[in-house]
């Protein structure tokens, strides 16, 4: 098949006289032939500035990727997400990470019990820095349906940058969360919530002996700080109330 | 970090010691497949990409060899049986729908069933032909899920894909008939709540049902012509049926073992004895049968739907018995008596006389059974859902033990487990 391009409003002879115009313009620059007001004009229609931190959250806000991470029924229509129809690549959030070291987002995709809670307040503190997280359904915003002793609402350990309503949301929804989560990095990327809920940095524990009741436990602790933030003190408590349980083996 | 605080004084719970106190016994008599006699018992999970859910395994390997595996659940336990008994009857059921989320009609069946038999309500022939309709585009809907993501688990990604545009077909459906893509409330006590759509619905229901045959060939080309799937597939995790059946098995997992056992062929509900319709059935019992099972199912769904549009019955949805069901919305206009039944149902709901009654149906995971005590309030005195998934994961160490743990993702997937049908 063979594909023709004609730029609009123009016939190819014109776009073959403006290219030689192009041409010519540039080569004069080059030499150094302009004058200050045509050099200005020049650049002026070229280059575009900005700063570097609105590059970087550009950057960031188009390339968000969420963790593998499926709770409950809200997962299936996450997983919808990447598929045909829906295809969440055509914002850059089809990379779904596997590892939560890898991810920046976290969509709580379910009920969240108060048994898991600790695991994925866990899971949020081994992801690095930027990172948001986006509570999918009614269930993990405000427990929803069920609203009973087994259910805790994802604002209790976790700071949610996002809510999505429904119940499921449909996949259309958390698109648009998505979208809603791009546009809030790009114009505030910070929201103030971090010192509210002193999530500032990320806090991994690492080597925990998992010894009930702290008998000879060995905890190592490594803190990453973002810029300008101080360093948190290590808290053996992630979230009041909430302890983590001893993992099952000794990770490295 | 700590270890848990301790904050009733009394020490940890039973419970809590007993998971924590978790170390698998050597195996007595390693086979001479592992020469090393170091075991080594890791955690796998509860967030894991490929548990299918929030399920932790315990896994103690010998090597590469998985010598014994114990789950733990209970990462996603919701209660609902208990915020059931908070609820009159009528408003039960979009709380049991949400427990296994890949079979929300199956749940919503098996609890309105176990309170029809219960208060004895005889429901009308359309509704019954609609309801099977419904669930059978449910079973082929989950299994195209189990599919696309079991695939994804044994390296086949892009089936993934082409299941999930199958699924697309039946949510929408779905959402045509009910208005909700997922946990669509549409099976009501007495019947189902509207009848199903004029404007295509039936065509594009047949239409679907009449392509379903040729997308299945399309997965089989990709799986079976496939060396590596039929590697990781073939003669792995094999069980024997009276083993699985001593576990409880049910279900596809046990229909894949070669025992024909199909509540809908065996104790026919809602006019499945209407139709007629196969039930594959496997030869070895291995993961590769398991795989080929389901996708027979898919086929006799398609079938059943079928025969069940063809002979679809004229007549009303739901009960006639303004005690158990809602007036129709236009009445409300016009008659004292439909307000004054409506009012109540809202309030108060019904009243059951006490009793209390199990009913199973076929669930795509197996038997799907529902008890419901009443205790003549308008509220159930206790709701217990028998979901297959809680039963069949038992059979999961008898399916990976002595396999290598590169066969456990696959045997996992086959084994289809929904954990928000498991936990609650």
């Amino acid at each position: 098949m063979e594909v023709t391009r004609t730029p609009v409003g123009a016939t190819p002879a014109d776009a073959a006289a403006d290219l030689k115009i192009r041409q010519y313009d540039a080569q004069r620059m080059l030499r150094g032939d302009m004058s200050d007001e045509e050099l200005e004009e020049y650049v002026r229609s070229r280059v575009l500035t900005t700063t570097l931190d609105q590059a970087l959250t550009w950057a960031r806000s188009n390339a968000i990727f969420p963790a593998t991470f499926g709770l409950a029924c809200c997962a299936i229509e996450m997983i919808t997400l990447v598929g045909s129809r829906l295809d969440i690549a055509r914002i850059g959030s089809e990379a779904m990470r596997a590892s939560p070291r890898q991810a920046d987002l976290l969509i709580l995709s379910g009920r969240v019990s108060i048994k898991m809670a600790p695991i994925i307040r866990r899971i949020y503190d081994q992801m690095l820095e930027p990172k948001w997280t986006i509570a999918m359904g009614a269930c993990s915003s405000s427990m929803g349906v069920f609203n009973n002793y087994a259910i805790v609402p994802a604002d209790k350990f976790l700071p949610v940058d996002v809510h999505v309503p429904g119940c499921p949301p449909r996949p259309e929804a958390v698109m648009y969360g998505v979208l809603k989560l791009r546009d809030q990095i790009q114009q505030k990327p910070d929201l103030g919530w971090r010192a509210r809920y002193d999530a500032g940095s990320t806090i991994e524990v690492l080597g925990t002996e998992g010894v009930p009741n702290g008998g000879g436990s060995i905890t190592t602790t490594r803190t990453h700080v973002g810029p300008g933030r101080p360093a948190p003190a290590p808290t053996p408590e992630i979230a009041p109330g909430l302890v983590l349980p001893p993992t099952a083996t000794p990770s490295a | 970090m700590t270890a848990p605080t301790d904050t009733t004084g009394k020490g940890p719970s039973d419970y809590r010691k007993l998971e924590e106190s978790v170390t698998l016994s050597p195996v007595a008599n390693p086979s001479g497949l592992g020469q090393s006699e170091e075991l080594l018992t890791i955690n796998m999970g509860p967030h894991h990409p490929a548990t299918h859910g929030v399920l932790r395994l315990l896994v103690t390997l010998d090597g590469e060899i998985v010598r014994d595996l114990r789950p733990l659940i209970g990462y996603l336990h919701t209660g609902i049986e208990k915020t059931c008994e908070d609820k009159p009857y009528w408003k039960v059921v979009p709380l049991v729908e949400r427990m296994d989320y890949l079979a929300y009609y199956f749940n919503a069946m098996a609890y309105v069933h176990s309170v029809e038999e219960l208060v004895g309500i005889e429901v009308p022939k359309r509704a019954q032909y609609l309801r099977v309709i419904h669930m059978e585009l449910n079973r082929i809907m989950s299994h195209l899920f189990w599919f696309g993501t079991s695939c994804l688990d044994i390296g086949a990604m892009s089936l993934l894909w082409y299941s999930l545009r199958e699924r697309e077909t039946i949510l929408d459906l779905f959402e045509s008939a009910s208005g909700q893509r997922v946990h669509t409330r549409y099976f009501q006590i007495g019947g189902v709540i509207e009848d199903i759509p004029g404007g295509g619905w039936v065509d594009r229901c047949r239409a679907f049902v009449k392509e379903l045959p040729t997308r299945v060939a399309q997965f089989r080309d990709l799986i079976y012509a496939n060396e590596i799937a039929l590697q990781r597939l073939k003669g792995v995790g094999i069980v024997d049926s009276q083993r699985l059946l001593d576990l409880g098995v049910t279900g596809p997992l046990l229909r894949a073992s070669g025992v024909e056992w199909d509540l809908r062929k065996a104790q026919p509900y809602s006019s499945y004895d209407d139709f007629e319709f196969g039930v594959p059935l496997g030869a070895v019992g291995d993961n590769f049968d398991r795989m080929a099972v389901r996708l027979a199912e898919m086929e006799e769904s398609a079938k059943i739907i079928e025969q069940a549009l063809d002979g679809l019955p004229e007549g009303p949805v739901i009960v006639d018995d303004r005690k158990v069901a809602l007036p129709p919305r236009h009445e409300l206009a016009t008659s004292m008596e439909a307000l004054i039944h409506h009012f109540k149902l809202v309030t108060e709901g019904f009243r059951v006389a006490p009793g209390e009654r199990y009913s199973a149906i076929e669930g795509p995971r197996g038997e799907l059974g529902c008890f419901v005590k009443a205790d003549g309030s308008s509220k159930p005195a206790r709701v217990h859902i028998r979901d297959s998934s809680f039963v069949n994961l038992q059979a999961i160490a008898d399916m990976c033990r002595g396999g290598y743990i590169a066969d456990l993702i696959a045997t996992l997937a086959m084994l289809d487990p929904i954990l928000g049908g498991i936990d609650r």
